[in-house]
């Protein structure tokens, strides 16, 4: 029962991380058919905005100093800013670029911000501690799950319940929905394109955030690569999930996560280090399955 | 008073010219239907004038203000209200969300309020269904749902592409029942585009013609219908 309930809580915060990676880059698409490859390398930039900028092997922690109750809306902003800012510096002259070319340009983009911060910051991982005591384990129905797992997943959920309210509940979240599902009548009933387009890059930035902060509470290091393999897992839950489906996208994002664990306890143990091939092989065997996800979205029109 | 002046107007799409140097003037709280046959250019003469298409040449004006080279939404924003080609309604939204996504840009929100009033009282089906997905409707509903929703705009201008395509004869007359009480009650300004001519010169007012992206007729529907001149015009024999 306790390793029933532990493998439950694994499943459930690594599915948490890429369910909130995978909305990130499903917001974007929904409004713009743009799949932002730039977006692992916006969690890695929040997580060494932490850090002031030097090329020692050791960290000097600079905002990762301030109390959490600032620390956490200020990492917010800096995502929400990076995304916002790259919207209207590179994405909006692609606007009416086809999709392979906007692709191109969020790949080039994501090796700006990398090698920006390869400059300033060296390419060696720094260790950090930032609220290290969250990795104590409590006790839930007799199993020991650290705390910040079951922080990742109430954030998560608590995320997830903002999110939807907004979407259904306010006049942005109803454009934002219309706009994902024909841009161009909205626009014609007066939704303001740049207005949509720039809170979803906001939204995605500040997701972007979320993970990177929680990754580095979970491993202790900065690292260039950090956002990258959760990057390329959320890309592929977005996928499985129906490209510009956001229920879709968090969905798939749990079962892969539930799937990578799970594979973790079941497989023999020779076969583990393969683990993500079995996981994978799951991937493959859906989208013959479903070839436009799970989810896929009624209407697909094409967006100016 | 002039509302929308088309003037010498040019769209391209890569070789192609939809539009040649097209004009049409339009009064307040007149009806202009535009008709002609398939590829005449009426949709993108619409679309051009939505800012969905930009011209290559000419210009645009909406009450005196030049909207060629406009965004769509800032377009919308100064009083034009788009049924386009096709209907285009928000399957993943409800009817009311449908009906309520216009009325962002409007200030009078109480106005807004008792045009939605009005708009469930000339369509009591929509009401019945105003929780519903809009995607669950038939084409005839969908139909009365884009008008609502270009309504709730709150325009000064509407244009709709094809009202009568692909809906039976009967909800065809309804739609231009509620269209043209619409007009003589609220004075709003109504462009028009039919393929068939008949239902211009049923309902009155003026007319132009379309052909191969150029104006090929304008007058009075009723007149025009008599005498061999529009046929000979929309065929387009006697002029070689």
């Amino acid at each position: 029962m306790t390793a029933v309930l532990q493998i439950l809580f694994d499943a459930l915060s690594l599915g948490s991380l890429y369910a909130l990676g995978a909305l990130g880059i499903a917001l974007i698409f929904g409004v713009m058919r743009l799949v932002n490859f730039a977006h692992g390398d916006y969690i890695a930039f929040c997580v060494f905005a932490l850090l002031w900028p030097s090329i020692d092997a050791a960290a000097i922690v600079f905002i990762g100093k301030l109390p959490s109750l600032i620390l956490i809306p200020l990492v917010i902003a800096i995502g929400a800013g990076l995304s916002v800012l790259s919207e209207i510096v590179v994405f909006r002259r692609f606007r009416n670029a086809n999709p392979a070319t906007m692709m191109i340009a969020s790949f080039a983009l994501g090796f700006v911000i990398r090698y920006f911060l390869l400059m300033l910051y060296s390419s060696r991982p720094k260790s950090i501690d930032l609220w290290s005591n969250l990795s104590l384990p409590i006790e839930i129905f007799g199993a020991r799950i650290p705390l910040l797992q079951v922080i990742t997943i109430c954030t998560t959920i608590v995320v997830l319940l903002a999110l939807t309210a907004f979407l259904k509940r306010t006049r942005f979240g109803l454009e934002m929905r219309a706009a994902a599902e024909n841009f161009t009548m909205a626009r014609m009933l007066g939704v303001r394109a740049n207005n949509v387009i720039m809170l979803a890059f906001a939204l995605s930035g500040a997701l972007a955030a979320a993970i990177g902060l929680i990754l580095v509470t979970q491993t202790g290091t900065v690292d260039i690569q950090m956002g990258v393999s959760v990057m390329l897992v959320a890309f592929i839950a977005t996928v499985i999930g129906g490209l510009g489906s956001l229920t879709g996208a968090v969905i798939a994002g749990f079962l892969i996560g539930g799937a990578t664990v799970l594979m973790q306890v079941i497989l023999p143990v020779d076969a583990r280090p393969f683990r993500d091939a079995f996981v994978y092989a799951a991937v493959i065997v859906t989208l013959i399955w479903r070839p436009n996800g799970l989810f896929a979205p009624k209407s697909a029109k094409q967006r100016v | 008073m002039t509302l929308l002046e088309v003037k010498d107007v040019t769209v391209r799409y890569g070789q192609l010219t939809a539009l040649r140097k097209a004009s049409i003037g339009l009064d307040e709280g007149e009806t202009l239907f535009v008709t002609g046959p398939n590829g005449a250019g009426k949709s993108t003469l619409l679309k051009a004038i939505a800012g969905v298409v930009s011209p290559r040449e000419g210009e645009i004006r909406l009450d005196g203000r030049r909207i060629s080279g406009r965004a769509p939404e800032e377009i919308a924003r100064m009083g034009f209200s788009m049924v386009p080609e096709g209907r285009e309604v928000f399957g993943g939204l409800t009817i009311e969300e449908n009906l309520r996504l216009g009325v962002g840009m409007r200030a009078d929100k109480d106005q807004a309020e008792r045009d939605l009033e009005q708009v469930y009282a000339v369509f009591p089906m929509l009401r019945e269904r105003r929780d519903r997905h809009a995607g669950v409707l038939s084409g005839g509903q969908q139909q009365m749902l884009v008008i609502g929703r270009a309504l709730m705009a709150g325009p000064r201008l509407m244009a709709i592409d094809e009202p009568s395509l692909g809906l039976a004869p009967k909800v065809i007359d309804d739609v231009y029942a509620i269209l043209l009480r619409l007009r003589d009650k609220s004075g709003l300004t109504l462009l028009i585009v039919e393929q068939s001519a008949t239902r211009a010169m049923l309902t009155g007012g003026r007319m132009i013609l379309m052909r191969s992206g150029e104006v090929a007729l304008a007058g009075d529907a009723r007149e025009l219908a008599r005498g061999d001149t529009l046929r000979a015009a929309y065929f387009g024999y006697g002029d070689h």
